[in-house]
């Protein structure tokens, strides 16, 4: 049973193709597969270990390093809400706690009609700007209560245009065909020096580069 | 610099004010531990890659820069370092890592079995603060988490080491355990539903540093001061493991692996290590039994013993015969075959049930040892089994070998194995045609290949490319559905490649130990032929006498008056079931000695002599290389069951001769005087050898000769059978043991997928399997690691046994599989 569409699938054997080693593509693959549900299941996780000679714990282990991978449904909008330090001085967790009394879930859950996800996170590198938070990563800075009332209600009523619904998704898509692909060989295979080593030699000497 | 400076082979450091001379390379941990400093540490493991987890090993180490607090375990040794492992700033940083690995370590030390063993405890003792300055809630999990049907996990004590995701990883490849989550989150854990089920989990248990990890069955068992513990030798398979095994209260209750770096490394397979459960199973011969109206009663051992010899009196020796005696020491075996061959006067005595091979394949040709077949750049031709399901230790070797050793791999092999996914090459000759495939190997290192075996010519020339260093062949018995002779013809084959040293695979427990003992037709003790006569024994038979197929068949024309089943299950083990059945039937008396009640004893015994468990004697067992070690008593004889030994020596006293034998020790030195192999086993050798036992090297066998015979042609309906072993199946022993029993899957037929087509069959589907022989039922399942025309049964599954289609006579087995 493939959890992967036709499509990605073929995406997938071309990610692999670009890896000297396939288990090199476990985080595109895993980008890919939360693509395709907006979070990572079970099923995804076990392909993708079949597709790279690994097994589904060293899928799940490498991925839930990572934030920003899902391994359960999060709603169209996920609101990341900053409670580090700077944040947290200038009224994060006030924020954070208007946030779940408004919306009516713990940091975590997901309103009922699946268009909510709150998240408690950790310093989202706009300290300057705090307290703050990212709606689908996209920031809203120098918050107030009154402020995320309003941020809420645009969402609701299809007002907030500047936020694509996309819930976890990044913005951009890496994709590189496998016939623009680099040719990297593993390390112990390669024979040449690698390619972009002898560009960085001939920009040293002054050649072009 | 002088010249001798020049060639100077060590590195010297000083190490606390003292100069020592470390090995180039060698870490600074090892190092110091060598030279009788003891660094603390939690995830650094002398078998596996260091990772610098834990930071416990940060000593002060001076590389000519200054002194810089580094971790021991990744850092090398090199020329002139100054390393202070007791200055203010070691103890410093390891008060301060022991001060956070406490931080969220839950403390419950008296309901924890690590309690009193535990390197966590023992190093905050003599390293630690002492006291913790945080206050805060510590981290909680649900207290322990099964992550297989053997082993629990507690995450709340995990310090993350990493040992046991490494061991997982690294040395049995079975990733299935893994750090998930990160930071403060970061727990090891299984993915759902797919648990740790791994034949090695146990030693995870053992290398944990804290109690984090347990194991079923030794869980509130018992403390550790409260264990008393012995080195002894692990007894089920034949990989020879040193362990150590401890016993409370007259009850074994555990079993650890000890680092022989010529054996096991201190390794286990989970077979090896709990298989001692078997020997605490309430089914254990407690008395002598005999059948009373076709039933087994309890009796003593003087009726036993007397019914025993009135059965054995007066008997035509050719009509008696002796199945079995893997399980026994080496001690035992030697009585056994000096009441068989030289009181009884007869040479039909056969350790092996038709599932090995011949003596002259495992003696008669050079041989290797496990170290040897290890080496960095040589080659290991597998000829045999997968040693993933038979000899769990020697697989792990073997992998390490591939893996990080750069020896290359070429299996010829029936279906694929544990170890095809890192062999370099692995090819699959058509069942009952391996010998035309190592010959067409062996012809194409010379340049000449061919197509053999269903394997094409630029396969096996790739195969014959990669052969480099010294070759060793792992040579068993890969399936039991085709004859012992194609095996010995490929050991012939290959045994003209240059060097080459030949590594036994066969299975079971002391069958090695067995064969030097003489336990096999046509043999006496110390590797010799009949001929060469034993000056210990009144008389030896001049006739080779009857392998086990053969007493079955003698036994079946009513040609047999005893038979002694010495710790042999022929019904399940043989074959050939059916000709298993009819012989046991035919026997004349049949006596069996036996720890455990096993299917042939209990349908067909007539007396059943209890014998004493492995871990209830003292002796010595052989391995598959010819290593001789100690197996320590630790604990006594389940009820009145006996030692082995002593129950041929009694049989031989009421027959009217006197074995001579007083003790395993006495056994031992006539042993050493009779045999020309053992003369240099002394006690002293044996306890130099606690660890790594003794070499024994030597042998008068004769190598093997081409049986000359051919393989049939199947027809193009039929499917041609393979029965390999699983590691865990219907072993009286295995089903024994509470925790393993359950593991053993239920018989399935596997097929490759591109079959299943043809047949017009679906996996999952039941089928009926029939063969010339006869018939079981079992559901299919899909294997593209089984080529296609070959149907793969296990031998033994519960369920139904492959041996019920097998003919012992026929070279090879053609089945046909319908639809049930
Ligand atoms: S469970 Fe034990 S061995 Fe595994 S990481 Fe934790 S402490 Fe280390
Ligand atoms: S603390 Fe909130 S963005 Fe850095
Ligand atoms: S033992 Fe060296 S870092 Fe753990």
């Amino acid at each position: 049973m493939s959890y992967f569409n036709a499509d990605n699938l073929e995406t997938a054997h071309e990610i692999i193709s670009r890896y000297p080693r396939k288990k090199s593509a476990l985080i595109p693959l895993l980008h890919l597969a939360q693509e395709q549900e907006g979070w990572v299941t079970d099923d995804a996780m076990r392909q993708i270990a079949e597709l790279t000679d690994t097994t589904p714990a060293e899928v799940k282990g490498t991925g839930s390093f990572y934030e920003m991978f899902k391994f359960h449904p999060v709603g169209t909008y996920m609101i990341n809400v900053c409670t580090n330090l700077a944040c947290q001085l200038l009224g994060g967790e006030e924020l954070l706690a208007h946030a779940e009394e408004t919306l009516g879930i713990k940091a975590g859950g997901t309103t009922a009609d699946g268009m909510f996800t709150i998240e408690d996170v950790e310093c989202i590198a706009a300290c300057t700007e705090a307290p703050c938070l990212q709606v689908n990563y996209r920031y809203k800075l120098r918050l107030t209560t009154d402020d995320l009332d309003q941020l809420i209600d645009d969402i609701r009523n299809g007002r907030a245009t500047d936020i694509p619904e996309h819930g976890t998704l990044g913005l951009v898509r890496q994709h590189v065909p496998a016939d623009a692909g680099a040719g990297i060989v593993a390390p112990e295979q390669a024979t040449e020096r690698p390619v972009w080593l002898a560009r960085n030699d001939a920009v040293a000497e002054g050649g072009e580069g | 610099m002088t010249a001798v400076e020049n060639e100077k082979s060590t590195v010297t450091v000083t190490l606390n004010g003292v100069e020592i001379e470390a090995n180039p390379g060698e870490l600074l941990i090892d190092a110091a531990e060598r030279h009788g400093t003891y660094i603390p540490r939690f995830c650094y493991h002398s078998r596996m890659k260091p990772v610098g987890m834990c930071r416990m090993c940060l000593v002060e180490v001076d590389s000519g820069r200054g002194p810089a607090l580094q971790p021991s375990c990744m850092i090398p040794v090199g020329e002139g370092m100054t390393v202070d492992t007791e200055s203010e700033a070691t103890k410093k940083a390891q008060d301060g890592v022991l001060e956070f690995l406490l931080i969220n370590h839950p403390l419950d030390c008296p309901v924890c079995d690590k309690g009193g063993e535990c390197p966590l405890q023992d190093q905050t003792v003599a390293f630690g603060p002492g006291e913790s300055r945080f206050v805060e809630e510590k981290r909680h999990y649900e207290k322990p988490i099964p992550i297989s049907d053997t082993v629990y996990l507690d995450r709340e004590r995990c310090i993350l080491c990493d040992r046991c995701t490494r061991f997982a990883d690294d040395v049995a490849g079975d990733t299935l355990i893994h750090f998930m989550d990160r930071g403060n989150s970061t727990q090891v854990n299984t993915f759902p539903d797919e648990p740790f089920a791994s034949y090695f989990s146990g030693n995870t248990v053992q290398i944990c540093p804290v109690g984090a990890l347990t194991a079923k069955p030794y869980r509130f068992k018992a403390r550790p001061w409260d264990l008393e513990e012995t080195i002894s030798t692990a007894w089920i398979d034949s990989v020879g493991s040193r362990v150590t095994v401890q016993s409370s209260r007259n009850q074994v209750l555990r079993l650890l692996g000890v680092d022989a770096d010529s054996v096991n490394w201190g390794w286990l397979s989970d077979k090896e290590r709990f298989g001692f459960e078997a020997l605490n199973s309430e089914d254990r011969l407690t008395a002598p039994m005999v059948r009373v109206d076709g039933r087994l009663e309890s009796t003593g051992w003087a009726p036993a013993l007397a019914a025993a010899t009135d059965a054995l009196r007066d008997v035509d020796p050719a009509r008696i015969g002796v199945i079995g005696g893997a399980r026994l020491t080496n001690e035992s075996q030697y009585a056994w075959t000096k009441l068989a061959k030289g009181v009884l006067g007869t040479d039909n005595v056969d350790a092996q049930l038709g599932d090995g091979l011949p003596v002259e394949a495992v003696l008669g040709l050079p041989r290797a040892t496990i170290n040897q077949a290890c080496t960095p750049g040589g080659t290991v031709i597998l000829v045999g089994p997968d040693p993933k399901e038979d000899l769990g230790a020697l697989f792990l070797r073997l992998r390490h070998a591939v893996v990080n050793d750069g020896t290359t791999l070429i299996e010829l092999t029936p279906t694929r194995t544990g170890l095809s996914t890192i062999a370099g090459h692995s090819l699959h000759p058509k069942p009952g045609e391996v010998d035309l495939l190592a010959a067409a190997l062996v012809d194409a290192v010379s340049g000449d290949a061919r197509d053999a075996a269903g394997v094409p010519a630029d396969a096996i020339a790739a195969a014959a490319a990669a052969i480099s260093g010294p070759v060793t062949v792992v040579l068993g018995r890969a399936s039991i559905a085709e004859s012992a002779a194609i095996t010995v013809d490929a050991a012939i084959a290959l045994s003209q490649l240059e060097g080459v040293g030949f590594l036994s695979a066969l299975r079971r427990g002391n069958v090695h130990g067995a064969l030097d003992m003489g336990m096999a037709p046509g043999l006496l003790p110390g590797r010799v032929p009949l001929s060469t006569g034993c000056d210990a024994f009144d008389q030896v038979p001049t006739e080779t006498g009857m392998d086990t197929i053969a007493m079955l068949e003698a036994a079946a024309a009513g040609d047999l008056d005893v038979l002694v089943l010495l710790g042999s299950d022929p019904l399940s083990d043989a074959p050939d079931a059916d000709l298993a059945e009819r012989g046991l039937a035919g026997a004349g008396t049949v006596i069996a000695v036996e720890m455990l009640p096993n299917a042939s004893t209990l349908t067909h015994a007539d007396l059943v002599l209890a014998a004493a468990a492995p871990t209830e004697v003292e002796g010595t067992f052989t391995n598959l290389e010819g290593r001789m070690s100690v197996a320590e008593q630790k604990v006594t004889p389940s009820g009145t069951s006996r030692a082995d030994w002593m129950i041929a020596a009694e049989l031989a006293l009421r027959l009217g001769a006197d074995l001579g034998v007083e003790s395993p020790e006495s056994i031992r030195a006539e042993i050493a005087a009779v045999s020309p192999v053992h003369a240099e086993l002394t006690e002293a050798a044996l306890a130099d050898g606690r660890v790594e036992g003794v070499l024994i090297s030597g042998s008068s066998i004769q190598a093997p000769t081409a049986s000359g015979s051919s393989t049939p042609a199947n027809d193009a309906y039929s499917l041609r059978l393979v029965a390999a072993r699983r590691m865990y199946d219907n072993g009286t022993m295995l089903q024994a043991s509470a925790s393993s029993a359950g593991l053993a899957a239920s018989v399935k037929v596997t097929l490759n997928p591109a079959d299943f087509e043809k047949l017009g069959l679906d996996a999952g589907t039941v089928v009926k399997v029939i063969s010339g022989r006869g018939e079981l039922m079992a559901p299919l399942a899909a294997d593209f690691g089984v080529p296609t025309g070959s149907a793969m049964i296990p031998a033994n599954a519960p369920g139904s046994n492959a041996n019920t289609l097998i003919d012992a006579s026929a070279s090879v087995t053609d089945v046909r599989v319908e639809r049930a």
